[in-house]
This record gives structure tokens, C-alpha cells and sequence, in this order.
């Protein structure tokens, strides 16, 4: 089934100088239990296509579905969860009530509550922390809490908008390992933004590259990888070849002009 | 008992201590000339200098009290007072006190409602945001001084008097740092916050309650410590130019009309300390806030 079509897609933004071209003419398919990553240097619409998809930003031209809705009609039906750059937990909230707000604002009974957010602490390793504010919790263990969030209510989409991006080279390991194990455990379709090509190779069965004025698709690669990837495929052949080709489809797509 | 153990308590002792003591050279100076004019009148010679230090300090209306004879009065006219059985007799400051202090407290209450309210309102309404804002702000132009005996006089015309007009007048001061502290406390959260709402497709009520209140809270405690203050000076202004015979300010007024210095200073003293008494009091709520919010402890 395909869960997110876009056809001929486009978003420009009117600023005061000149118009934006955010996204031009994309069209992609992704379908049930895929892991897309996109990726492209800055201004190539990686994050705004995903905000599309979110009902975030609302597109231009083109058209897109998202489980056979608009994005509006499927945000509202909650079909996907989505998590920031930020961790952006509330401060004032422990990490059990963080992941019971979106359960709060949908209605989820009171009573059906505990048990989802056990379920989804221990999906992301966080059992042992609920009661803990966000300030006790390390930075990586804080954007655990907010993937556990986006999971606490059971979308089968899950929206990733450069989750890892702040943290360092040895905690972004750890948990794309876990991501990974997550996304086989739970069979949801993920879309995931990034800059970095050894993770978006390491994670990915679809890799997307983005170019950027206008933001347009430049190539999209398919990996012929196992699902199962232990840390160290990142020095096999396969690998390496697909992180050649993603480099060159960046460089063709004047990726690297910064 | 935090203020105890912490390392503020010599430096504010210390400057306590250099206060009392520029207060007590400047009690001697400023009292001098008056012991000097009253010993040439008696065609007495001038006191020596250790003769003047001890009658500097002991004048019946001195330009300048002393630090103990400010503190002897009030301690007459409070726990004195209290002792006698009459802690709310109209010689006691203790009666004065809480005449002005209900007329604080009373405002600061319909300043707060009124500036969250206003604040809520700019927040979510766009004409609102454009239009009532300016007037906020001009309103705290106009000098309080002249606009106090207006708000009493025309709320006595048409049939109001008491506590409400002198509340009023704490409530135009203090309504004012509770709409900016709000208004900027409920813009706190960011766009990812609010995305993040908006991905949950919640209602603007359920924005506000589960994302806005909660993240204005330490903002609006912080204008409280403000408001609180400012609503008791609102309160001894608003007993001054009207002829009030009670209150802290009636006592400041009586006090210069019949040169008793020592009773403005008293009354200047308790209105001082009953602000700081607020101050901390919404401090400590405060801090209770921010604990139960889970939130380490802030510096007040």
C-alpha cells in the first residue's frame, strides 16, 4: 500500500525580495514499511517536504496523499507521529507525562494511558527513567523520549525531521542501531531527514537525494542492503558503493556548493 | 533557613552596618544647627561636639530621627500598642498597616486577573494584539500622583467609596508588568512547540492550557514580585492627595502637616518592610511553583 504519493509538488515560499522555490515538481512514492531517508545540503526542501506531509506547510502546486488523505484529513485521523530536531520535551513535565500529552490531547482514556506509555519507554530503552525531568536525562536519551512520544499513539507513519543531527558521532551510532531495531520491531514506515550519507545509507531501504534552487528530487537510490545491519556492514563493499553513489548523485546535483 | 548558610548574608549585613552608620553621622549633622540656634536663643554657649551627639538624638520633631528613635516608635505603636490590648486602636501603625495593606492586596488581585486576562487576549486575538497594547503602555505614562484623586473623586460620585477606589488605584499599577510579563511568557514556546501541538491537531484552548500557561508561569511570577510592590505604593498614593484618615499613607500625610518626623519615618520603615514581606511571600510561591514543575531552583 502506498502511504505517502506526491505528484508534481511544489512549494514557494513569497518572501520580501524574491520568491523561494522550497520544492519543485516532485513526485515520489513511498510505500508501507519503507524507511526513506532524505538527503541534500540545506535549501534543498528535505524538511520542507517532510512538513507537507506533516499539514506543516501547506504546498503550491501538485498534489499529494498521505494514506489515501490530505495531509490535513491525516493529521486529523493521527496518522503519523513526528519528531524534531529539538528533543522539545516540556520542561515542566516528566518523561512519562511528555509522552502522555499527545495522549491527553487525543482523548485516550485515562486508564488505557500507563500501559502505552510502558510500552513505548521500553520500545526506545527508557524504562527506567519515567518519573525523571528532561534536564536529568543526557541529550540522546532526551530525543529517545521524543521518539517515544511520537510512538505513544500508534501512527503507523513516523515523520523524522533530522532526529540525530545534534548529537555527537558515538550516541547518533547507538541510536540509529536502535532506530533500526525499533523500525523491525514495529513494522511503521519512517521518513527520515538528514545530512549525514553514512546514515542515511546505514538506515535506509530508499535514499532520496535533494538538490537544492529550487528544492527538487534529484535521484532516488534504492539499497539492496539486508534489513538486518549490524554497525560494521558500514565497511562492506555494498555499502561503500551506495555511499558512492549517494556522494555523486549530491555532487551532480550541485549538492555541494556550499 | 537558605539565607542562613548563604554566602549573601555578610555582604548584606555589611552594607546594613555602613548604612546605619552614614544614617547616624547624618542624624548629628542635620540636627546640629537646631541645638546651636536653641542654645544662642537662651544666649547659652554652643555645646561641644560631644555635648551635641547625644541631644542630636533625642529632638522631639528632628529634621533627621534617628535610626533608634524610628525604631523605639514603631515598636511603641505595633507591639505596644499590641500589648496594651489595642492592636487596632487608630494610634496603632498596626491598624494603619492593614488598611493599606487590604486596599494592596485587594488590588494587586483585580490587576492580576485583569492583566492575565488582558494578556490572553492579546495573545489570541490579532485586534486586540494591534489595538489594546498602546494603551497599555500610554496608561502608565500618566502620572499616578494625577490621575489618584480623579479615580476616587468621580467613584464617589456615583456612590463608590472605601476600599474599591484605593484598590483601583494598585490595580492601574500593578495590572501593567502582569500583561507584558504575560503576554511575553505566553509567546514563550517555540515554533517547534507549537508544531509539535499542531501535529497532535490540537484545539487553541488545548495549545493553551497544555503548552502556553504552563511555559508563562515563571514570567508571570516574576511581574508579580513587581506588581505586589508597586500595588502597595498604588495604595499609600491613593491615601495621600484624598484625605484619607487612615493608612499608611493617612499616617505619612498627618506626619509632615505637623512636622512628627519620626512618625513619616516610622510609617516609611513599616511600608518598606511590609513590601519586602510581599516581595518574598510571592517569591515563596514562586519557588513552590517552579518546584512542583519540577524545575531546579532559581535564583529570586
Amino acid at each position: 500500500m502506498t502511504v505517502v504519493s506526491a505528484q508534481s509538488l511544489s512549494l514557494t515560499f513569497q518572501t520580501a525580495d524574491a520568491p523561494v522555490h522550497a520544492l519543485k515538481d516532485v513526485s515520489l512514492d513511498i510505500e508501507e514499511g519503507e524507511f526513506v531517508s532524505f538527503i541534500g545540503p540545506s535549501g534543498c526542501g528535505k524538511t520542507t517536504f517532510l512538513r507537507v506531509i506533516a499539514d506543516l506547510e501547506t504546498p503550491t502546486g501538485g498534489s499529494i496523499t498521505v494514506n489515501g488523505m490530505s495531509p490535513a484529513e491525516a493529521r486529523q485521523a493521527r496518522s503519523y507521529g513526528y519528531v524534531f530536531q529539538a528533543a522539545s520535551l516540556q520542561p515542566w513535565r516528566t518523561i512519562e507525562k511528555n509522552i502522555a500529552l499527545p495522549l491527553e490531547i487525543m482523548g485516550v482514556p485515562k486508564a488505557e494511558r500507563p500501559q502505552r506509555i510502558d510500552k513505548v519507554l521500553d520500545l526506545v530503552e527508557l524504562s527506567g527513567f519515567a518519573k525523571k525531568y528532561p534536564w536529568q536525562l543526557s541529550g540522546g536519551m532526551q530525543q529517545r523520549a521524543s521518539i517515544a512520544r511520537a510512538l505513544a499513539f500508534d501512527a503507523d507513519l513516523l515523520l523524522m525531521d533530522e532526529p540525530f543531527g545534534a548529537l555527537d558521532e558515538i550516541v547518533r551510532d547507538t541510536l540509529n542501531e536502535a532506530l533500526l531495531e525499533l523500525w523491525a520491531r514495529t513494522n511503521k514506515t519512517i521518513c527520515f531527514v538528514t545530512h549525514s550519507i553514512p546514515e542515511a545509507v546505514y538506515l535506509s531501504t530508499k535514499i532520496v537525494v535533494m538538490s537544492p534552487r529550487p528544492g527538487r528530487i534529484h535521484e532516488v537510490i534504492e539499497s539492496a542492503l539486508p534489513k538486518e545491519r549490524p554497525l560494521d556492514i558500514r565497511e562492506s563493499p555494498e555499502f561503500l558503493k551506495i555511499a558512492a553513489r549517494v556522494r555523486d548523485g549530491l555532487r551532480a546535483g550541485h549538492g555541494v556548493d556550499a | 533557613m537558605a539565607w542562613m548558610r548563604s554566602e549573601k548574608t555578610v555582604p548584606v549585613l555589611t552594607l546594613v552596618g555602613v548604612i546605619f552608620l552614614i544614617w547616624y553621622v547624618a542624624t548629628v549633622f542635620l540636627n546640629a544647627p537646631f541645638e546651636r540656634d536653641r542654645a544662642e536663643r537662651v544666649g547659652k554657649e554652643p555645646p561641644s561636639f560631644s555635648q551635641l551627639i547625644p541631644l542630636t538624638m533625642a529632638q522631639e520633631r528632628p529634621v533627621l530621627p534617628a535610626p533608634h528613635q524610628v525604631a523605639q516608635e514603631i515598636w511603641k505603636t505595633t507591639v505596644g500598642m499590641a500589648v496594651k490590648g489595642r492592636p487596632f486602636s487608630k494610634r496603632s501603625l498596626i491598624y494603619h498597616a492593614w488598611i493599606t495593606l487590604s486596599a494592596t492586596l485587594l488590588g494587586f488581585l483585580i490587576g492580576t486577573l485583569l492583566g492575565v486576562a488582558l494578556a490572553v487576549g492579546i495573545v489570541h486575538n490579532r485586534a486586540m494584539d494591534k489595538s489594546v497594547m498602546p494603551w497599555v503602555i500610554t496608561s502608565q505614562t500618566i502620572p499616578i500622583l494625577a490621575i489618584a484623586p480623579m479615580i476616587i473623586v468621580v467613584l464617589n460620585a456615583v456612590g463608590i467609596s472605601g476600599l474599591l477606589p484605593k484598590a483601583l488605584i494598585s490595580t492601574y499599577l500593578s495590572f501593567f508588568p502582569v500583561v507584558v510579563g504575560m503576554v511575553a511568557g505566553l509567546r514563550a514556546p517555540e515554533r517547534a512547540d507549537l508544531d509539535l501541538m499542531h501535529t497532535y491537531s490540537a484545539s487553541r484552548a488545548q495549545t493553551f492550557w497544555k503548552l502556553r500557561l504552563p511555559a508563562s508561569l515563571p514570567y508571570l511570577f516574576t511581574s508579580l514580585k513587581i506588581a505586589i510592590a508597586i500595588s502597595l505604593v498604588g495604595a499609600i498614593v491613593g491615601e495621600m492627595p484624598t484625605g484619607a484618615v487612615a493608612g499608611l499613607g493617612a499616617r505619612l500625610l498627618a506626619g509632615s502637616y505637623y512636622g512628627q518626623t519620626i512618625q513619616i519615618w516610622s510609617a516609611l520603615i513599616t511600608a518598606a518592610a511590609l513590601a519586602a514581606v510581599l516581595v518574598a511571600l510571592v517569591g515563596l510561591g514562586h519557588r513552590m511553583v517552579l518546584a512542583r514543575m519540577g524545575q531546579k531552583e532559581v535564583a529570586i
